[in-house]
């Protein structure tokens, strides 16, 4: 009885040390040598596999950015320039800094503005929604309302307000991955500039109609005038396909634009309270949300 | 009697025709019509008459732009007030030609009277050129244009010309009045497409809770004597309608994935379609008119109706004249039931292939909340075409397109079924749908990727 236990003890003792020294020695013998620096640009990265940056994750993309020439095909738009800064030092690289991003949504549909023409029934996917038809409102290009970029975003920087049925996006979440710009079948998410503080100013619109049209379908459309054009003195603005588009790179953030929309299409965000003079444009701003 | 159906899936939902003993009746001009020129599949047609002009019903203004494409025809004689958008009934832009009516004047050539002409023309390809002419579509729904149909490829043959008189989709009434009504004409139409095809075997697919129209029909080829054609009725059942679910019904063959249905020998028309042919080729009458029912569960009997509508009256028009919107309904669907659409924008306008206004109850279309798949296999097996639906949509969510593709998401129709049998409510179409499309657009991409190699791989040969 006591051999038996002492046996089994021994044989399967035996077994595994003989079994431990075979895998040792292949282990060594079929190691796969990986540049050590990718494992040290994996632990700067910000370590969310959001895949931001076009990689499947941190991983692929320190490995892309250790194989690579230089960093300017790669950056991490999460960790933004100090991890950049991090990871072009492990690798000996320099780095162009990049201005901070931030998700913009662009429409200005709350339902107070934009009222509904139909009841939407079906399955609650943005996707789903804009391959029936062009929407519960008159306006075929704006929000959809049913959340596939809240879905997309995994930093919990959107969410849906219930009172005007927009996405609202926190600047102090928002890491500019683009997941959300994917996500909106209509095209309305756009990263922008973050601006100094914060400070910036954009159309809050994509409606193609012409004016009379898109007026018709949301009362604070971009109708196409071109007087926020006109009043630019940084010629910022363009008016393309009855739609008025700020170049961020050449904004000086004047605000001229604001005041001129008569539709308070243009909106800006983060300028602070200096007139009571401006109140008025302020308080549109908050409600709208940026 | 009749036994045969299609082998694969599909459901049996109640067909509702109430509306079908309503004869089809001819709805008074408006005082303006809305003509879209994407009334087909393919490429649009391009305008070819300008704002000011003078146009006659029946003449052409629009051309088609491409191979699949197809002549649009003014529906009205009067003023073309304007040429722009205009939401259409999904409320997308689409370019209408706007059209004040005054009289109704045909142009010269069209014959209006119902002599029925049952000599066959025998120049196939004039009958063709005639038909192309006459901007004829398949107006079983797809609306594809039927000159390309009915010319298949060189090499190809076709052994079989099957008249989809199936109308499977609930509620809808307008194909069951027209063989009533216009039974010779549809059956000379068959025979002048008969004689395209190089006269081949002629089969009448109709479903079985029509006794009324197999039994006209059937009266109707004895008395025309043409060859080689008959009547099949077959057991109802949803989709009997779809294509490739006829071919299994009427020939047991099936169409590969991916293949045409000549790649079996098969020609699948509608007899609305056969009407607009015979209206083409022996009246030289444009497809201007078709037939629409007005019906919902929530209609009262008197305000069903059956309409000879022509192309371009507002859908709000056609419904004022049948009597208004009832107060139940919930929901306005263009098109029968499980495939029709949902109507976003009531003043869009009739097109070639428009075939009800159909109004439900809230009870009828509301979706209900969505649950968990519990792995029930109903819809695999309601699936007519041998899909796995919970596992395509399974994959969708993943967002895996090479397995999408492997699991055949691009042969889905679209019909309906497993959407209609899913116990937990999932929305299965909407996403096989959206899949469909990723898969299709990456089939498209490979096929040009390979034909831009090949063209590179010949030049440096050169």
């Amino acid at each position: 009885m006591t051999s038996t236990i002492i046996w089994t003890i021994a044989i399967l003792a035996g077994l595994g040390l003989l079994l431990s020294l075979v895998l040792f020695f292949i282990a060594k013998k079929f190691k796969v040598e990986e540049d050590p620096r990718i494992d040290e640009v994996e632990a700067v990265m910000p370590g969310a596999n959001c895949g931001g940056c076009g990689f499947a994750g941190c991983r692929a993309f320190a490995d892309a950015a250790v194989k690579a020439p230089n960093l300017d095909n790669n950056y991490c738009p999460v960790g933004g320039n100090e991890v950049m800064k991090k990871v072009a030092a492990i690798l000996g690289y320099e780095i162009k800094e990049k201005a901070p991003m931030v998700a913009v949504v662009r429409c200005n549909g709350t339902c107070e503005n934009r009222p509904k023409t139909n009841i939407y029934g079906g399955s609650s996917s943005c996707k789903v929604k804009a391959s029936l038809y062009a929407g519960d409102t008159a306006c075929p290009y704006g929000c959809l309302g049913c959340g596939d970029c809240v879905n997309a975003c995994q930093f919990g920087a959107l969410s849906l307000d219930e009172t005007t049925g927009l996405p609202v996006v926190d600047e102090t979440k928002c890491t500019a991955c683009g997941a959300c710009v994917k996500a909106c079948p209509k095209s309305i998410i756009e990263l922008r500039n973050k601006g100094p503080r914060g400070m910036r100013v954009y159309v809050s619109c994509v409606n193609k109609d012409k004016g009379v049209v898109a007026r018709k379908a949301c009362s604070a459309a971009c109708i196409g005038c071109g007087k926020c054009a006109k009043v630019c003195a940084s010629e910022a603005i363009t008016v393309e396909n009855n739609v008025a588009y700020i170049d961020f790179t050449k904004c000086r953030l004047c605000k001229k634009c604001v005041a001129e929309c008569p539709t308070g299409a243009i909106h800006d965000v983060n300028f602070p309270v200096l007139k009571p003079k401006a109140a008025p444009v302020e308080e549109k701003k908050e409600e709208n949300n940026g | 009697m009749a036994r045969t159906t299609f082998s694969l899936g599909g459901v049996h939902p109640n067909d509702a025709k109430y509306a079908k003993d309503h004869a089809i009746e001819v709805l008074p001009l408006p005082q303006t019509v809305y003509i879209s020129v994407a009334q087909h599949l393919g490429a649009p047609a391009v305008p070819c008459v300008a704002v000011g002009d003078t146009v006659k019903a029946g003449q052409v203004i629009a051309e088609p732009a491409g191979f699949i494409s197809a002549f649009v025809h003014s529906s009205v004689s009067g003023t073309v007030k304007s040429i722009g958008p205009r939401k259409d009934l999904a409320g997308n832009n689409v370019t209408h030609i706007e059209i004040a009516v005054e009289g109704d004047d045909w142009v010269d050539g069209v014959d209006l009277s119902d002599t029925l002409i049952t000599e066959i023309p025998a120049d196939r390809a004039a009958v063709l050129d005639k038909i192309k002419a006459c901007g004829v579509v398949g107006l079983g729904g797809a609306t594809f244009p039927t000159h390309v149909k009915l010319n298949p490829a060189p090499g190809s043959k076709a052994e079989c010309l099957i008249l989809n008189a199936a109308e499977c989709e609930p509620y809808l009434t307008c194909d069951y009045r027209i063989m009533i009504e216009r039974t010779d004409e549809i059956v000379v139409g068959a025979a002048i497409m008969q004689m395209v095809l190089g006269g081949c075997k002629t089969v009448f697919g109709v479903e079985e809770n029509k006794p009324e129209a197999i039994k006209a029909l059937k009266e109707s080829v004895a008395r025309l004597g043409y060859k080689d054609m008959s009547v099949l009725p077959l057991k109802k059942k949803y989709p009997q309608g779809g294509e490739k679910q006829l071919i299994d019904a009427v020939m047991k063959r099936q169409v590969k994935s991916g293949g045409l249905p000549i790649s079996v020998g098969a020609v699948v028309q509608n007899v609305a379609t056969s009407l607009a042919v015979y209206e083409a080729v022996q009246k030289n009458k444009p497809l201007v008119t078709n037939t629409m029912t007005v019906t919902g569960d929530c209609v009262p009997d008197e305000a069903m109706h059956n309409y000879m509508f022509r192309i371009g009256m507002p859908l709000s028009y056609i419904a004022e004249q049948a009597g208004g919107v009832p107060q139940d309904a919930a929901k306005i669907i263009s098109g029968g039931p499980m495939m029709g659409k949902a109507v976003a924008n009531f003043d869009a306008c009739t097109v070639k292939g428009s075939s009800s206004i159909l109004y439900l109850s809230e009870s009828a279309t509301k979706r209900h909340p969505e649950g968990a798949c519990i792995r029930c296999g109903k819809c695999a097996e309601a699936c007519p075409m041998g899909l796995e639906p919970f596992l395509l949509n399974r994959l969708y969510k993943a967002g895996d397109v090479p397995a999408l593709e492997q699991n055949a998401a691009q042969d889905c129709i679209e019909c309906g079924c497993c959407l209609y049998t899913c116990p937990a409510n999932i929305p299965l179409l909407d996403n096989i749908r959206l899949a469909k499309g990723q898969v299709m657009g990456a089939i498209k991409a490979r096929a040009a990727a390979a034909k831009a190699a090949a063209e590179a791989a010949s030049s440096e040969k050169k």
